[in-house]
């Protein structure tokens, strides 16, 4: 098990909004997180990258307990995210944001600066290949020298899971890569998410269009009020009756 | 081709630093020097202020507290103790950016107009410390007499003075100046300087690609202040005499609006600012007080017109430019 | 304890003026989000429009208070209209320099108009009252009741009408605030009127007890800030309170702590509050 969630609990003043959360992620699976709005989904992703702590319960990657880290040193255990709004950094050139991205593996300090180090050049040179390497696994080569805020948004979302991938995570957290974007746009980035997991990156994911989970999936976990209230393959949880509730509203499942 | 000695990034700014070099050979205006000299202090401080707000994106409103510290650290280094220029000038330098990270280290955990205000209020305490603490300094009255820099032994039984000689003091600051450039440009064009843009630009999306905010807002918070004691230290020198007022943060406005004037977050928009506000200012002089209902609606103006200062209006100009061409 | 109950009297009646600054940022800050550093310098205007009003003018003090209001009103809104609105969608940082431009106007005009000394008020209500061995004069408790009288006309007239109301609501979301049909542009003309003219009412409300002069207003707008960052910024009752709070912690450590530095007081809380909690008392993460 490459990733681990032990009953994690995290309340906000009175409200519960993870409730004894258990799941597992393997090596190499795409795993959704599902669940109707307000179910504490990205909740989940806050508290696995430190944005919050949990009130209880382990965070664990590869075994050891990464609960309580700040997120900066989450991103360096190697747990990249995305955010639901895309984020990047728009004044940047898209080139640019996918270098910043890659600077968790480099270590130049201040002082390699000063000095003009010969580490400072090989480390820039690591990120420009690798920032090179993601243009065009990403098919953004030509916004290279955009500003990243002007790209549309789309591209963004592209870039923005660029970011992340340039971190080299074993595990990415993509918080609805899919959100506000069209059709037709879905595809693309469903064949990026593919395309990564074949690179080998496990990635977790929070979607909430059903067909797109159900096709990329091999896992599923599905959220309502906080709790788990199913957890499977694709096929299985699509016919559980409390999943089909909590989506359509009770008395549902037993009509269908 | 890009890499060639004529390519624009190249070529302005040397010959900007030979017309600085050159300059004090074709006149003989003690008055121009002084202003040069001045250019030269207040640009260490503003592309110091740049640094922390211009590439790290933290409104730091206590730099005229650091100038001050390092001004008053140097002067009473040397008066009280009689501790050499070239000793008491790096201890001004270190004393500033200890204060730096001391004040940094709980500032920082603050944001936008919190860190603003919180740093501005420590402004006015350094002052008023400044101000109250006569056994130290001398409050009001001043420290009076401060030296110049010490004299430089050359080989061949020469050596260069500083006393009383304006121009030799225009290279020693001048040079200063450049090493302070040269350090600021090393860093932000550093991978170092791409965390300060990160943080900058979006702290959350900094930190979960693994960047601390914290450190590298402290890094970029105490360079900043290292080189405000820089400046503090060589104007206590060159003016000799030292009031609580030159830590005032009417002294941070100064600087910030040198910085904002010329261009915040480029490399020769705060010294286009430290050099050509305060000769502005010192023509306006005869007017008094109208010089700052001037200088005040000037700001206003440029900052409704000009957001990006004169650097940002030159960059604005030069697109259109190679637009325009293609 | 008679010195003690005295300065308390005093902690409250500073605290009152205080809390009308406050008052009148805190709500600029909400609706604009822009730190109007120029405040203390309306407050100045403030003072010496009622001072001129009264010693030159003869005018009753009460009409001379409301004048001023009203002037400062308009000054406030041209201030919106004309620095404030070209810089809505630029960085707060570029406001910010834009409002220190304005001290430099403000404060120079009055120099020049009114020179640099200072001017005291003609003898207004300077009777004498003692209980409990304490002596104040009957400016002092007008003060406190106008303040308070103030705050809750404010409070009125945002809860009860119209204008209120849409201030209100831009406050609390100025997206949705324009989507309902709200004119939020003349809403930020009519805060930053608002606000003006309430610290127009404290400058002259303290006018006869301070002296006027051209400076007076640098180290009120430094406490203001003060004030509504540890009372959270956008904060009407945290700027109330801690007007009230600072005044007191002011007059009493004056007192007793230490009076070489009481000056300082407020800036050395404020940097020590934000070490240890850096949203303010009462504010919320970010």
């Amino acid at each position: 098990m490459l990733f681990q969630i032990i009953g994690l609990t995290k309340s906000f003043g009175g409200l519960t909004a993870v409730n004894d959360l258990s799941f597992g992620i393997e090596e190499g699976q795409i795993v959704s997180v599902i669940g109707p709005n307000g179910a504490g989904k990205s909740t989940v992703f806050n508290l696995v990258t430190g944005v919050h702590h949990p009130s209880a319960g382990r965070i664990e990657l590869m075994g050891q307990s990464i609960g309580g880290l700040k997120p900066y040193q989450v991103a360096r255990q190697g747990i990249a995210r995305t955010f639901q709004s895309t984020t990047v950094f728009a004044q940047d050139t898209v080139f640019e944001n996918l270098v910043i991205g890659h600077r968790l593996r480099t270590g130049s300090g201040l002082f390699s600066a000063l000095l003009g180090s010969a580490r400072e050049h090989g480390d820039c040179n690591k990120s420009m290949a690798k920032a090179e390497e993601l243009l065009s696994f990403l098919d953004l080569e030509r916004y290279r020298n955009e500003a990243a805020g002007n790209i549309p948004q789309e591209s963004q979302k592209r870039l923005s899971i660029g970011i992340a991938l340039a971190t080299e995570p074993r595990l990415l957290l993509l918080d609805e890569p899919t959100g506000g974007v069209n059709l037709e746009e879905d595809n693309s980035l469903i064949r990026i998410i593919q395309k990564i997991k074949a690179s080998g990156v496990t990635i977790c994911l929070i979607e909430h269009k059903m067909k797109m989970v159900m096709d990329i999936s091999d896992h599923v976990v599905v959220l309502s009020y906080g709790s788990k209230i199913a957890e499977g393959d694709p096929q299985s949880v699509s016919r559980n009756k409390s999943v089909i509730e909590a989506y359509l509203g009770p008395g549902y499942a037993a009509k269908g | 081709m890009n890499k060639s000695l004529l390519r624009p990034g190249f070529l302005i700014p040397a010959v900007i630093v030979l017309v600085a070099v050159a300059a004090p050979l074709f006149s003989e205006n003690r008055y121009l020097h002084h202003l040069m000299i001045m250019a030269c202090i207040w640009g260490i401080a503003a592309t110091a202020l740049n640094l922390v707000m211009g590439y790290a994106g933290q409104v730091n409103l206590a730099h005229g507290a650091f100038f001050g510290i390092g001004a008053y650290t140097s002067g009473l280094l040397m008066l009280k103790l009689g501790i050499g220029f070239w000793i008491a000038l790096p201890l001004a330098c270190l004393t500033a950016a200890l204060f730096g990270l001391l004040i940094g280290m709980p500032s920082l955990r603050t944001k936008g107009a919190y860190f603003a205000i919180g740093t501005l209020c420590f402004n006015v305490i350094v002052t008023v410390i400044i101000d109250r603490w006569e056994d130290l300094t001398e409050g009001q009255r001043g420290l009076l007499g401060i030296p110049s820099p010490s004299p430089i032994p050359l080989p061949f039984g020469l050596t260069i003075h500083f006393d009383n000689n304006m121009i030799t003091t225009y290279y020693l600051f001048l040079a200063m100046l450049l090493v302070t450039l040269f350090i600021t440009r090393r860093i932000v064009t550093s991978l170092t300087g791409k965390n300060f843009r990160a943080v900058k630009g979006n702290e959350e999306l900094a930190a979960s690609i693994g960047i601390n905010p914290f450190r590298t807002k402290l890094i970029a918070f105490v360079t900043s202040t290292f080189f405000a004691g820089l400046a503090g230290g060589l104007y206590a020198s060159y003016i000799g005499f030292l009031s609580p007022d030159i830590s005032d943060f009417h002294v941070t406005f100064e600087v910030l609006i040198q910085v904002m004037f010329g261009g915040l977050g480029t490399m020769a928009g705060p010294i286009i600012g430290a050099t050509f506000l305060p000769m502005i200012s010192e023509t306006l002089h005869a007017l008094a007080a109208y010089r700052m209902v001037t200088y005040g609606i000037m700001l206003i103006v440029v900052i409704i017109f000009l957001p990006s200062g004169i650097m940002g209006g030159l960059k604005l100009l030069w697109a259109k430019r190679t637009k325009a061409k293609s | 304890m008679d010195l003690f109950l005295q300065q308390v009297i005093n902690g409250i009646m500073i605290g009152s003026v205080y809390s009308l600054v406050a008052l009148g940022l805190t709500i600029i800050y909400g609706i604009l989000g822009v730190p109007n550093f120029a405040h203390g310098s309306l407050y100045m205007l403030g003072a010496y429009f009622s001072f001129l009003l009264v010693s030159a003018g003869g005018v009753n003090y009460w009409l001379a208070i409301l004048i001023s209001m009203a002037a400062l009103t308009v000054i406030g809104m041209l201030i919106e209209r004309i620095v404030f609105r070209p810089l809505v969608n630029a960085p707060h940082l570029n406001s910010f320099i834009a409002a220190i431009g304005l001290i430099y106007v403000i404060d120079n005009v009055a120099l020049i108009v009114w020179g640099p000394d200072f001017k005291r008020f003609p003898p207004l209500y300077d009777q004498l009252y003692h209980f409990l061995g304490v002596t104040i004069t009957l400016h002092r408790i007008i003060i406190v009741i106008t303040a308070i009288a103030l705050i809750v006309l404010l409070e009125l007239f945002i809860k009860k009408t119209a204008i209120g109301s849409a201030i209100e609501a831009t406050a609390q979301d100025r997206v949705g605030a324009r989507l309902s049909g709200i004119n939020v542009t003349r809403v930020d003309m009519w805060t930053l009127g608002l606000g003006t003219s309430l610290a127009a009412a404290a400058g002259a409300l303290i006018g006869p007890i301070l002296l006027v002069y051209p400076a007076m207003g640098g180290a009120v707008t430094l406490k203001a800030f003060v004030i509504i960052i540890l009372g959270g910024m956008g904060s009407i009752p945290g700027a109330i309170l801690g007007g009230f709070i600072l005044g007191l912690i002011e007059s009493l450590g004056g007192a007793y702590l230490t009076s070489n530095y009481h000056e300082v007081l407020a800036f050395g809380l404020l940097v020590t509050v934000l070490a240890i909690k850096p949203t303010g008392l009462f504010g919320k993460a970010h």
